[in-house]
């Protein structure tokens, strides 16, 4: 679905992804995992466009991306979580998912995603006139899943889900993550969290100062010496 | 006396909101000071004179036409001067926005001369209406209204309308924005657009108000306009509306105790005011370093 081919970005003089190739078929979830710097956010922010390649592909079902706006690459299919949420914190919970539905024209369908959104949050229901930054880290977090869900992406990117969450509610996050993929959503998943993202990946890429150091299937990563090493806290 | 100088104060202020619109809204979503915007001002006044001198238009049709214009002026100026540096410093399109200032207004000199010009006598009936113990000019009501008009469908476009949220959206964060699937350069045209619509109608009311119309107009009218986006918060939309009416009543009643000869200091003067104690402004958000 996506193949990523040789991709180099550079930030001034600094190189910030050296050469980077990677594909995730449809219907997958792919981690990539890596420290913090390692290039990450990168990889998904230049497949979202806001951030220009400076060499390589990003072929998206037969459409190359780098030459593609962001607003284009959410209409063709790709939707992002960023990392921190970013919830429009003063709109309102309803209106921050209005705008994930902003390409979309069908608006009889995107009432019915929206209650479909307050059905599977239904937090997020209770408070859909409060504005965004009146939520609570994890509600913000639902808030932002929601939102791009509205896009109705084929490929999610969700960057950092876990990041200041507690235990419990990584795990529900990552809950949630799972019956995303299920319905028939493709992931990408960046986590700093290693041990949760090879937890539900099939597969995975482990970065170190902007490459690709190791790949493979998520188990098989998961029970290498030096992935556990360095990324699992062994 | 008080309700009377209030009154004056309303109708002065409601064309320095009408202005300040512009300069916040432009502001909010890509943090320029567009310090063009005084002279989309006066170019709006320009057309509007133009119109009911020359083909003798009533007020109306000379508003409407002369927002018109000044939408596509003020769309055409952001795409020329402010996109190409758009990635560069801000301090690039600051200078940007002053070389378009001088531009317009040499411009404006070049085809109307350096003197002030006024609008003809049958453009607009004055009578004056008894209320109490003010007096309201037909002039008055029709400045007070057309502003009210005016920032009653910014509201309404602004809160309830999809571009109005994405400008929002927008403004709040672009980045994000932009992965939302916001085309952010067709919200930036936008936002050009609206603010410089409403200068345009500031534009012809004060016209008719001092009965004055020159190419140096702008200057002035756009200082003073930005001192009230300061005083209101710079970005915030209520801010503007705020700042405007309070400006114009803080003028008036300085003319009025007998500060005649330091009417233009005063806005100057609430501007530093306003920068030492509360920089934010009255409405302004707190400024919240991103990490």
């Amino acid at each position: 679905m996506l193949e990523v081919e040789g991709l180099s970005v550079n930030y001034g003089a600094i190189r910030a992804l050296r050469q980077v190739t990677f594909s995730i078929a449809k219907g997958e979830i792919v981690a990539l995992i890596g420290a913090n710097g390692a290039g990450k956010s990168t990889i998904l922010n230049t497949i979202s466009g806001i951030v220009p390649a400076a060499a390589g592909k990003i072929n998206f079902l037969g459409k190359d991306l780098t030459k593609t706006p962001p607003h284009r690459i959410v209409e063709l299919g790709i939707c992002q979580v960023p990392e921190g949420r970013r919830v429009f914190a003063r709109m309102s919970v309803q209106e921050n998912l209005e705008m994930g539905a902003y390409t979309r024209t069908d608006s009889r369908e995107v009432s019915r995603d929206l209650d479909a959104i307050y059905q599977r949050f239904p937090r997020l229901g209770e408070r859909r006139k409060q504005p965004a930054r009146t939520l609570s880290g994890g509600e913000q977090q639902m808030l932002a899943m929601g939102r791009a869900l509205m896009a109705r992406p084929k490929l999610l990117l969700l960057d950092e889900p876990s990041m200041g969450l507690a235990p419990m509610l990584v795990e529900t996050i990552f809950g949630i993550i799972q019956e995303i993929s299920k319905e028939g959503t493709t992931i990408l998943l960046v986590e700093q969290n290693a041990n949760m993202a090879l937890g539900i990946a099939d597969r995975g890429y482990v970065l170190e100062t902007g490459e690709v150091v190791v790949q493979g299937p998520a188990a098989e990563l998961a029970a290498n010496p030096e992935v556990r090493k360095a990324y699992l806290g062994e | 006396m008080f309700w009377q100088q209030l009154l004056n104060g309303v109708a002065l202020g409601s064309t320095y909101a009408l202005i300040a619109l512009g300069y916040t809204m432009v502001y909010g979503i890509i943090t320029l000071i567009n310090f063009a915007h005084g002279e989309i001002f006066m170019a709006g006044a320009f057309t509007g004179l133009c119109l009911v001198s020359y083909f003798k238009t009533n007020i109306f049709v000379a508003i409407l036409a002369a927002m018109v214009v000044c939408m596509i002026l003020g769309v055409v100026m952001e795409f020329i001067a402010y996109r190409p540096l758009r990635r560069s410093s801000r301090l690039s399109a600051l200078i940007s926005a002053i070389g378009v200032s001088i531009f317009l207004s040499s411009l404006a000199l070049m085809i109307f001369g350096a003197d002030a010009k006024g609008f003809p006598d049958t453009s607009f009936p004055v009578r004056l209406i008894r209320v109490g113990s003010a007096e309201i000019s037909t002039l008055q009501l029709l400045i007070i209204g057309i502003s009210a008009l005016l920032m009653l469908a910014l509201q309404f476009i602004v809160q309830k309308t999809k571009i109005g949220k994405a400008m929002r959206a927008t403004s709040e964060d672009y980045n994000t924005a932009a992965l939302m699937g916001i085309n952010v350069n067709r919200i930036i045209s936008f936002t050009f657009a609206i603010g410089s619509a409403l200068a345009a109608a500031g534009g012809v009311l004060v016209g008719v108000l001092f009965n004055a119309v020159s190419f140096n107009m702008g200057l002035m009218a756009g200082l003073k306009a930005f001192a009230a986006a300061v005083l209101g918060g710079i970005g915030s939309i209520p801010g503007a509306m705020l700042g405007g009416l309070l400006l114009g009543i803080s003028e008036v009643f300085g003319v009025a105790i007998g500060y005649s000869s330091y009417r233009d200091a005063i806005a100057f003067a609430i501007l530093v005011l306003v920068l030492l104690i509360r920089p934010t402004g009255l409405l302004g958000k707190k400024i919240v370093k991103k990490v």
